[in-house]
């Protein structure tokens, strides 16, 4: 029993993590109908920058907020150079841009930092925090930071007109453009933004995993499954599919660690997590393909 | 995408099959590296190819191929470690069994478009690996070890050396294939998948079988990179999971594009820049670091991720239809000349 | 005068190889790969994808050589050193060593990285007859002179280490339940088989064994199955990333089992200070090289000329890192052996001279541990020390132990 619940609660903390990237993820999308598969490297980039600026002798506080500035100026430069002249391209040119940018920030925060694993802070308090020997203070704290990032954007979509205005941008660009909709600026926004998050999300994964330039690379791939099962343009949706996720895979290896306790066979464990809790989460997608809190969009043709 | 001209890919054809025996004349230029660089250029051509059928030519995305691919070189490994089967003798079975598992795979996939396609692509790409370790298979697939094989004899006496009959044999295979693909592609079952792709409500409501014709190219194209994956696992005498992580699909996703998607030249050109790029963009960072002096150490994956994006700046169509339009747009001030000139003639006449 | 038949000989036989080693000087003996003014030595090495933390190791070697060079080379021959990424793809190695062999025809290939990797190069290199030397892998295969007369490891196989913690744990904790956290692929593996060889007959004592990929973004999941396995030892086989973590996250649930960690990840700045000093004491663990984070080397001579290569020759590099440590001692270990061969730089002879070390002293070694090869010895660096993890660096105790691997 006891251990079911730890299972619990560090698959609710892995799924946070998941679910802090997966929000990037949606971010992007929602923005520019993109899924950008350097959402990764690009927040694991800004986490070297906030590293950085704490080794030069900056509070976390003060690194964090400087970091999330930086990103959003990064994410919108690189929409303005690198992808604006490609608005026409097909998708998949647009995802191979997306493996070029992965390549060019993983192997220069590589020559830059090295790639040895580095010591990240925890932000949170470490007494007054956590359930003890359930959940540690760090974990909770991403759980909190990561409903308030949730919290913010939902705001931000639903009650500015800057919000809206992006809304249309990414799902009607024509029709935005006729209501006077910059469309353009739109886009470098959505990026500047989806960086932002990106970068909340790196500075809380990073105490947790460690920091090191491939330290996104595994995240990235639940990241992307959480955001899919809860509906790839629904943030609320993508941080719930993080816990799934998360849940889910824990609970696969726990399931699998009892049946070989009370049979004493081996079927499943953790080589085998991933693989079992995606064939679910697929199941899942072919019964509801739109995700579990996706709309379908319906075509008029 | 246009057609490549008949006429020229005769003459590379030949070229193709002559250039091995000019082995003793020039034996530095045709050397056997060479000649199995060129065999694993063939290989990840047809693997694009694959793809190149999924994609370019139904629309269906897939991040999973590297999956086909291992399932391939491990069907032939294994077959080749375990019965003693001869090596020819695994590429129609690792096809066949390509096949299934792709067709299988497609049945779930009917129900899945765009990005979840990708995931659920993704998905199988990262389970396959795991699956190859999985402690029951353990017996059969070597486990994390691997297999180690062979490389393919020279059959029947001939006077060739290893390198140059694995050549032989995988320009056989890939020329087979190009040849059965280009027939697909032109008959009334092509024409159905490029609907699909095209206008899929238009297709279904004409009565084509939707269902029929995306699960089946899906076991097609399963079958072309799962036998790219047998010729690697002959090529290469030895398959471990390691060879086949994620990135390998990522690898054949950007020989498609790179190459030409819905282009089957462009496959074969994808699959030359695959191989190709991995080398140039070391050679160009060595080049960057030693020659110009550069103090800031670029490294070859950097120089990978730039040459990436400046392609897609220069060439978003991929190399072949980056080439055709360039072909088209310096042929056509020519014919409207000879345009104009016709009509003056005929004002005159 | 009578002549003492023994001092004859020896003095006969001692004749015969001067005149050897001169004839062998005299006549310069070159195959690929070796010039009056040059060597050309090959080599692999992830620079590219998950494994490219261990892309400061070929850095290192080359930084190596270039130090070698502007003493003057070895022998007044420059090295030319060779290195291409490989990514960790075993396929690639392949197209990158046969690269190597055929195009820039070097006399040798050297510290080529990975267990996979290697394996796939195996066969090839003795079927061509290069020497494959000092490979950069902890397995235990690469010692076989019989069948692979070209190919040498360097370090001490993660097999025997293994051996050794399973009989320590036998000799010193009582009533042992074994937890074992394993990453999923050969190197995990290599441990895995010789940890349950050391046990014998006592390996119903292990309990629990769990893995992990090198994807996974944490093994917390992993740490609390461990824990519920009601273990009270937990040999942790994973490198730094998740050793910190794991160990942190032991430390977070209360589980205090003895902790038996593996050579990898046994630095102070990658793994003990990130998973907190306060978690990790007690940990015990096999050295053979020295950590460039310990403190105890501050004021070893060693160390100190380590620090002064590493601060001209690779300015940038991260003195935390040991993997600059075992570039150096291995790249020395190779340097010595060019050395030997003289003028003699056939492939036949390089092999020859690899395998005839006597108790060569590499730096960076732990004090007590030497280099011997022979003919039928094909382990270079076959013995470690055991330590203890105190205050904020280890403490070596107990003997040097020579393992004789299997």
């Amino acid at each position: 029993m006891e251990q079911f619940l730890q299972q619990i609660a560090s698959g609710l903390a892995n799924g946070a993590i998941y679910a802090c990237v997966a929000l990037a993820l949606v971010m992007i999308y929602v923005s520019t109908d993109h899924i950008n598969f350097a959402q990764g490297e690009l927040a694991m980039f800004s986490t070297y920058i906030s590293w950085q600026l704490m080794s030069w002798g900056a509070e976390f506080w003060v690194a964090f907020a400087v970091a999330v500035v930086f990103s959003f100026v990064m994410g919108v430069t690189i929409e303005r150079v690198i992808l604006r002249p490609l608005h026409n391209a097909p998708v998949l040119s647009i995802v191979v841009v997306f493996i070029g940018l992965l390549a060019i920030c993983n192997s220069m925060a590589g020559a830059i930092w090295s790639y040895l694993i580095k010591e990240y802070p925890s932000p949170f308090p470490k007494s007054s925090f956590g359930i003890a020997g359930v959940i540690g203070p760090h974990q909770l704290g991403v759980v909190l930071v990561t409903l308030v990032v949730l919290g913010l954007l939902f705001v931000f979509f639903r009650y500015t007109s800057l919000g809206l205005a992006m809304r249309a941008a990414a799902q009607n660009p024509q029709m935005a453009r006729l209501v006077g909709v910059r469309v353009d600026w739109m886009l470098a926004l959505g990026w500047g933004l989806a960086a932002s998050v990106g970068a909340v999300a790196g500075t809380m994964v990073a105490h947790i995993v460690y920091l090191d330039p491939n330290m996104m690379g595994g995240i990235l791939l639940y990241a992307f499954a959480s955001a899919l099962v809860g509906g790839i343009g629904n943030p609320g949706g993508a941080v719930i599919g993080g816990f799934i996720v998360g849940v889910l895979e824990n609970m696969v290896a726990y399931a699998g660690n009892q049946i070989e306790k009370i049979t004493g066979v081996y079927i499943i464990g953790n080589g085998e997590k991933l693989t079992v809790a995606l064939i679910i989460v697929i199941f899942v997608l072919t019964v509801k393909p739109a995700g579990l809190f996706g709309r379908v969009v319906v075509k008029r043709v | 995408m246009p057609a490549f001209p008949k006429k020229w890919l005769w003459i590379l054809l030949a070229l193709a099959f002559l250039v091995p025996l000019l082995q003793p004349l020039l034996p530095d230029v045709v050397s056997n590296y060479r000649l199995f660089l060129v065999s694993t250029m063939i290989i990840a051509a047809i693997a694009v190819l694959g793809l190149n059928l999924l994609t370019g030519f139904n629309g269906q995305i897939s991040l999973g191929h590297s999956a086909f691919y291992a399932v391939g070189a491990y069907t032939a490994a294994i077959l080749m470690d375990k019965l003693d089967m001869p090596y020819y003798a695994t590429l129609p079975i690792a096809a066949v069994m390509c096949f299934i598992v792709g067709y299988l795979f497609g049945l779930p996939a009917l129900k899945l478009e765009g990005h979840y396609l990708a995931l659920a692509t993704f998905a199988l790409a990262l389970s396959v690996p795991q699956i190859l370790k999985y402690k029951w298979l353990e017996d059969l697939t070597g486990g994390v070890q691997g297999i180690v094989l062979s490389k393919p004899d020279v059959p029947f006496g001939l006077p060739l050396n290893e390198d140059q009959w694995l050549y032989y044999y995988c320009l056989v295979v890939m020329v087979l294939l190009y040849w059965a693909a280009a027939n697909i592609l032109n008959s009334r079952s092509g024409r159905a998948m490029m609907a699909i792709r095209d206008q899929y409500m238009a297709a279904d409501t004409m009565g084509i079988d939707t269902a029929l014709y995306k699960t089946v190219t899906f076991g097609i194209s399963a079958a072309y990179t799962g036998i790219a994956g047998a010729l690697s696992a002959s090529a290469i005498a030895f398959v471990a999971p390691d060879s086949f992580n994620f990135f390998l699909s990522i690898k054949f996703l950007i020989g498609l594009v790179v190459g030409g998607v819905g282009s089957l030249a462009g496959s074969v050109v994808g699959g030359i820049f695959y191989v190709l790029v991995d080398n140039s963009a070391q050679a160009l960072s060595t080049f960057v670091k030693n020659d110009l002096g550069l103090q800031f150490d670029l490294s070859a994956y950097t120089v990978f991720g730039i040459i990436l994006i400046v392609l897609m700046y220069l060439m978003p169509m991929g190399i072949v239809g980056g080439v055709y339009y360039l072909v088209r747009s310096m042929r056509s001030p020519g014919a409207k000349a000879r345009e104009q000139a016709a009509l003056k003639q005929r004002a005159s006449s | 005068m009578k002549t003492n038949r023994r001092t004859f000989v020896g003095g006969l036989s001692a004749a015969v190889m001067l005149s050897g080693s001169r004839a062998a000087f005299a006549q310069k003996k070159y195959d690929d790969g070796a010039t009056d003014n040059e060597i050309k030595i090959g080599h692999t090495n992830p620079y590219s994808g998950p494994a490219s933390s261990y892309g400061v190791i070929g850095k290192a070697i080359e930084a190596y050589w270039k130090s070698v060079n502007d003493r003057g080379g070895v022998n007044g021959r420059r090295i030319n050193f060779i290195t291409l990424d490989d990514g960790y793809n075993p396929a690639k190695t392949v197209e990158c060593v046969r690269q190597l062999v055929e195009q820039d025809k070097v006399l040798c290939t050297f510290n080529t990285l990975g267990t996979p990797t290697n394996t796939a190069i195996h066969k090839y290199m003795n079927q061509k007859k290069v020497p494959m030397l000092f490979v950069a892998t902890g397995a235990s295969k690469w010692g076989n002179p019989k069948e692979f007369p070209w190919t040498m490891g360097y370090q001490p196989d993660y097999h025997t280490e293994a051996v050794i913690y399973a009989k320590h744990i036998l000799a010193n904790i009582k009533d042992a339940q074994i937890g074992v956290l394993m990453q999923n692929d050969d190197y995990g593996k290599d441990y895995w088989e010789g940890f349950k060889e050391g046990l014998g007959k006592e390996a119903g004592r292990i309990v629990k064994h769990v893995t992990y990929e090198v994807t996974d973004p944490t093994v917390d999941s992993q740490v609390i199955q461990l824990k519920d396995s009601g273990a009270n030892v937990f040999f942790n086989v994973s490198i730094p990333k998740f050793a910190a973590q794991s160990m942190r996250k032991a430390a977070n649930i209360n589980w205090k089992p003895a902790i038996y960690l593996n050579n990898v990840s046994g630095q102070v700045t990658t793994t003990m200070k990130p998973a907190g000093f306060e978690n990790v004491q007690g940990v015990i663990t096999a050295a053979w090289l020295k950590d460039p984070t310990d403190h105890q080397w501050d004021g070893d001579a060693e160390m100190k000329t380590w620090r002064e290569w590493m601060a001209k020759y690779n300015p940038n590099g991260n003195l935390g890192d040991v993997n600059y440590v075992y570039a150096y001692s291995v790249s020395f270990l190779m340097e010595q052996t060019l050395k030997k061969c003289g003028d003699n730089l056939t492939r036949e002879n390089l092999m020859r001279q690899a395998a005839n070390h006597q108790k060569l002293r590499v730096p960076g070694l732990l004090p007590g541990i030497t280099v011997s090869t022979s003919p039928t010895d094909f382990y270079p660096v076959q013995a470690v020390q055991l330590q203890r993890f105190k205050g904020e660096s280890w403490d070596l105790f107990g003997d040097v132990m020579h393992a004789e691997s299997s």
